[in-house]
């Protein structure tokens, strides 16, 4: 087949016929869609046919000719083969070579070990093949906004099938994973934001070998970005702990897929992360107690802070100084937070320290910025004073000149 | 006349050598007319006092202030922050620029409804509308100096519609912003406008505006002098000093106290610094002197018949202008009479006209 | 006659107490103005706004392969020193979320906490999220003394 396929390739530019694509082109439903599609296709594009996958003779009109299995024609390709025969070319180096040659060639043999590829091969075929999630006809690239396998468009195509209750019926994987990740910071920042770098489902299940991160290497797939929190996860005592439990690092408190912005309310209260584990008045409860009230002191300063300083701009004082060192305290708040992740109160306390210190110091430029204000309005009061005082001596001035008889005045 | 012996010494010493003697001859002479009206008669000196102050404010500003797109915000900023009441100093002189235009306004309105503009006082109206112009000149182009995001692209739109005038619209656009964008350059020349340029052309008008005004004296409105012809009592008249001089005194101090208020109370903003690369904020708005003409232009549609829409409205602006410039001589019949009926008429729809669409233009 | 005198008289009170207000009046209010001007033509303290160029402290403040934070205008400024006398400096802020940024002296790198970003001695991102470089600054040595200063 190789061979056949390589004159197929190397002679791509003298085909003046393609036959496949005239008659399907005039065709209806089923059979013209995909001659419609084609269009799009970047395969088309690098000047590959239709008989390039589905085989056959494109130079023939007669179709008894074109589609005959002497030249090769398979009809639709079978679910279960699509994989191997999209890397007959995609797995060969040399030929992608030709076109692209940063591209991987080891996608079948990352399909393999995924849960997708090795259900293939058990014969299940409900699984998602080459074709299900780059379709068969208009495939574009990855980085073509319209594909989709488009890190935008992604979640969606996963959830075309992992979202559907008729298609996982009988397996244990669940569907909820689709609605609860629209929830979560990470689908905000994507389609919010369109921060491209945000994670979709390929980027912590793997694309083509997609299986679930195992539960000790879970945190391992969040620090591939969140790396400073997951070095403070593993030196703290919660890492030996989760593994004597066999729970995953990061998303037994921060779950799986619906990851929300995080808050001291995770930390203490009615619903906290920490209390599922943690007795209350027990030694780790009381550590996430004191936590959340540093942490809560720390933002009130802030916001105390803020509003003084509001107040004073809105005066019309310039307090952009003051302001801009409130913001390191603003910073210090985070680090703060993420230094939870330590689970180790001294190293914790340090940056609440420093910022309450800021925030103290900005607040008393904010009291000074109001003393000044008031300075310059008692500075006011005196100058209208003075006016006003002259404006009396200048009106008592023309009565009495205006009062005065004529010649009385030397006038 | 109560002097001591020294003073006629001193006073022969100045007289001989700077002919005081015509002055102050000039001064007992001057009579200003006393009547219902007289009030309207102190808006020109206010504008004037403000004038004034701005030249003040103006240069202790220059002592400290960059004209560069590098320095100019951090220079005001600096100006606002460090320099001992250089908040004051920069407060007053932006809304000093105000209140003057504001007056502005008010005398050229005074004077239209009091009728001064009739003959032999037209050359006085028209050097009076030219002052005008170059107030709006020196509030158009110090709006830029601080080099802040509102004034970035104000004037951007400002300059972009000089660009549709006709004809001469490209070059007046390129020649105001110094290239095809706004930037350093429009900042240089906009700063060589404001402090150069327009105080010595304003020098020159101003000195013949007073000077016709002081050779003409103050103009009396045509029904008093009717009632005065009718009655055959004389108009009564106020000596210039001290009488008039006095009041005009209280009215400067006024002033300086409202602008201390403000100043104080109401601090000028300063925004944030220009980013020439960052989209355009929302509702972009010229001062408030521009609005009325900003708005207008806004409900012209784009395209009016076969011309551009703004263009018909430049078009239309200069018109008007023409006609209100021209004022004096189609104010008056060949015959002396007073079309009265139809300058009111005018000059009440054009104060109709700039309140409403400012207001629009202020809140929509 | 009387009654002319005893005007004459008020007229002279009233004409001391006129000229005493007008006079304290004129002072007073003379002097609340060029009182401010008198101390506005005074250069303040620091008599440059300084917000082109930055002094980051002395040549052997940092040694090599070291950095450190410096205020620059509004916002902080990384300066690294990448050898004995080649200095770098870039803007601290990350392009991605806006972290501030930090030198990691073992990879000679430029890293980010917050998302594990990394760019080169140029500025440039090597990995992570970041969607442009690092603002770049130009430093010179004048005697002992390093400058920061925007370029162009």
């Amino acid at each position: 087949m190789k061979p056949l396929l390589m004159l197929l390739v190397i002679t791509a530019p003298a085909w003046t016929k393609d036959t496949c694509l005239e008659c399907h082109a005039a065709l209806e439903g089923r059979l013209g869609k995909p001659a419609e599609q084609f269009k799009d296709d970047i395969h088309a594009h690098r000047g590959f046919g239709c008989a390039a996958c589905h085989g056959g003779d494109p130079s023939s009109a007669d179709p008894k000719v074109s589609m005959s299995p002497s030249r090769g024609f398979r009809g639709v390709i079978p679910r279960r083969q699509v994989p191997e025969m999209c890397a007959r070319c995609h797995s060969d180096a040399a030929l992608i070579h030709r076109f692209k040659p940063q591209q991987r060639v080891d996608q079948l043999a990352q399909y393999r070990t995924s849960v997708h590829g090795k259900r293939l091969a058990q014969g299940d075929l409900g699984v998602a093949t080459c074709a299900d999630c780059h379709h068969a006809h208009g495939i574009r690239e990855v980085r073509d906004a319209q594909s989709p396998v488009h890190p935008l468009r992604l979640p969606e195509t996963c959830a075309g099938c992992h979202a559907d209750p008729k298609h996982m019926k009988g397996r244990a994987v669940g569907t909820a994973q689709f609605a609860e990740y629209r929830n979560s910071v990470h689908w905000k920042a994507l389609a919010e934001r369109g921060d491209l770098s945000a994670p979709s489902c390929a980027t912590c299940h793997g694309n083509h070998g997609a299986t679930p991160p195992q539960v000790k290497s879970v945190a391992a797939v969040c620090g591939g970005c969140h790396a400073l929190l997951e070095e403070m996860f593993s030196r703290s005592v919660h890492k030996v702990a989760f593994e004597q439990m066999s729970a995953p690092g990061c998303v037994t408190c921060h779950g799986k897929h619906e990851i929300l912005p995080p808050s001291p309310k995770m930390l203490a209260g009615d619903g906290s992360v920490c209390a599922s584990c943690h007795e209350s008045q027990s030694k780790g409860a009381r550590a996430a107690m004191h936590m959340a009230r540093r942490l809560a002191e720390l933002q009130a300063a802030n916001e105390r802070s803020g509003r003084i300083l509001a107040r004073a701009r809105q005066s019309g004082m310039e307090v952009s100084e003051a302001e801009l060192r409130q913001r390191e305290a603003a910073d210090r708040l985070v680090k703060a937070r993420v230094a939870v992740h330590t689970f180790d109160l001294a190293a914790f306390e340090a940056p609440v320290k420093e910022g309450l210190a800021i925030a103290a110091e900005t607040y008393r430029s904010g009291e000074e910025a109001l003393r000044e204000r008031d300075r310059r309005r008692k500075g006011l009061a005196f100058s209208l004073a003075a006016i006003l005082v002259t404006i009396g001596g200048l009106w008592l001035a023309i009565r009495r000149v205006e009062s005065a008889p004529p010649g009385e005045l030397g006038r | 006349m109560a002097v001591t012996e020294t003073e006629p010494a001193r006073r022969g010493w100045f007289e001989e050598r700077l002919g005081l003697d015509s002055v102050r001859a000039f001064l007992r002479h001057k009579t200003v007319p006393r009547h219902s009206g007289t009030m309207w008669y102190y808006f020109g000196g206010i504008t004037l006092f403000l004038f004034l102050i701005q030249v003040a404010t103006g240069i202790l500003l220059l002592l400290y202030y960059r004209p560069s797109p590098a320095e100019a915000y951090e220079s005001v900023q600096f100006i606002m922050t460090r320099v001992e009441f250089g908040w004051l100093i920069r407060s007053v002189h932006s809304w000093s620029a105000n209140l003057m235009i504001l007056t502005a306004f008010i005398h050229m309105f005074s004077v239209v409804f009091l009728r001064a503009y009739r003959r032999p006082r037209e050359v006085t109206w028209l050097s009076g509308i030219m002052l005008l112009g170059l107030a709006l000149a020196f509030g158009f182009s110090g709006y830029l100096l601080p080099w802040n995001t509102i004034a970035y692209f104000a004037t951007k739109v400002g300059t972009d519609l000089a660009g549709d005038v006709p004809v001469i619209g490209p070059w007046l656009a390129r020649f105001l912003r110094g290239g095809d964008q706004v930037g350093g350059g429009t900042l240089t020349r906009f700063f060589g406008f404001h402090v150069a340029v327009l105080p010595a052309v304003t020098t020159v008008i101003l000195g013949l505006h007073l000077a016709l005004v002081q050779k003409f004296g103050i103009s009396t409105p045509p029904k008093v002098e009717e009632e005065a012809r009718r009655t055959g009592v004389p108009i009564p008249q106020m000596p210039f000093f001290p009488n008039f001089f006095l009041r005009e005194m209280i009215a400067w101090y006024s002033a300086l106290a409202v602008l201390g208020a403000l100043a104080a109370l109401y601090p000028w903003e300063l925004g944030e610094k220009a980013d020439p690369f960052a989209p355009a904020p929302a509702g972009i708005r010229p001062e408030w002197y521009f609005l009325a003409p900003f708005y207008t232009l806004k409900l012209i549609p784009s395209r009016v018949w076969i011309f551009e829409g703004e263009v018909v409205g430049i078009i239309g602006f200069g018109l008007l202008a023409l006609c209100w410039v021209a004022l004096p001589f189609w104010a008056t019949r060949r015959d002396g009479s007073e079309r009265t009926r139809l300058v009111t008429g005018a000059a009440v729809l054009l104060i109709a006209y700039l309140a409403v669409f400012s207001a629009l233009g202020y809140f929509r | 006659m009387h009654g002319r005198v005893a005007k004459m008289a008020k007229r002279g009170t009233r004409r001391g107490l006129v000229q005493w207000l007008l006079g304290s009046g004129l002072a007073a209010s003379a002097a609340s103005f060029f009182y401010p001007v008198w101390r506005y033509l005074n250069p303040p303290e620091i008599p440059e706004a300084s917000a082109n160029e930055v002094s980051a402290g002395k040549v052997n403040d940092l040694k090599l392969n070291s950095a450190k934070i410096v205020k620059f205008g509004s916002t902080p400024a990384l300066l690294i020193r990448t050898g004995e006398s080649s200095w770098q400096a870039f803007s601290a802020i990350c392009t991605h979320l806006n972290c501030t940024v930090q030198y990691r002296d073992t990879t000679r790198q430029i890293w980010c906490a917050c998302h594990n970003a990394l760019y080169d001695l140029n500025g440039r991102v090597v990995s992570g999220p970041p969607p442009r470089p690092l603002e770049e600054y130009t430093v010179h040595v004048r005697g002992d003394e390093v400058v920061i200063s925007r370029r162009g």
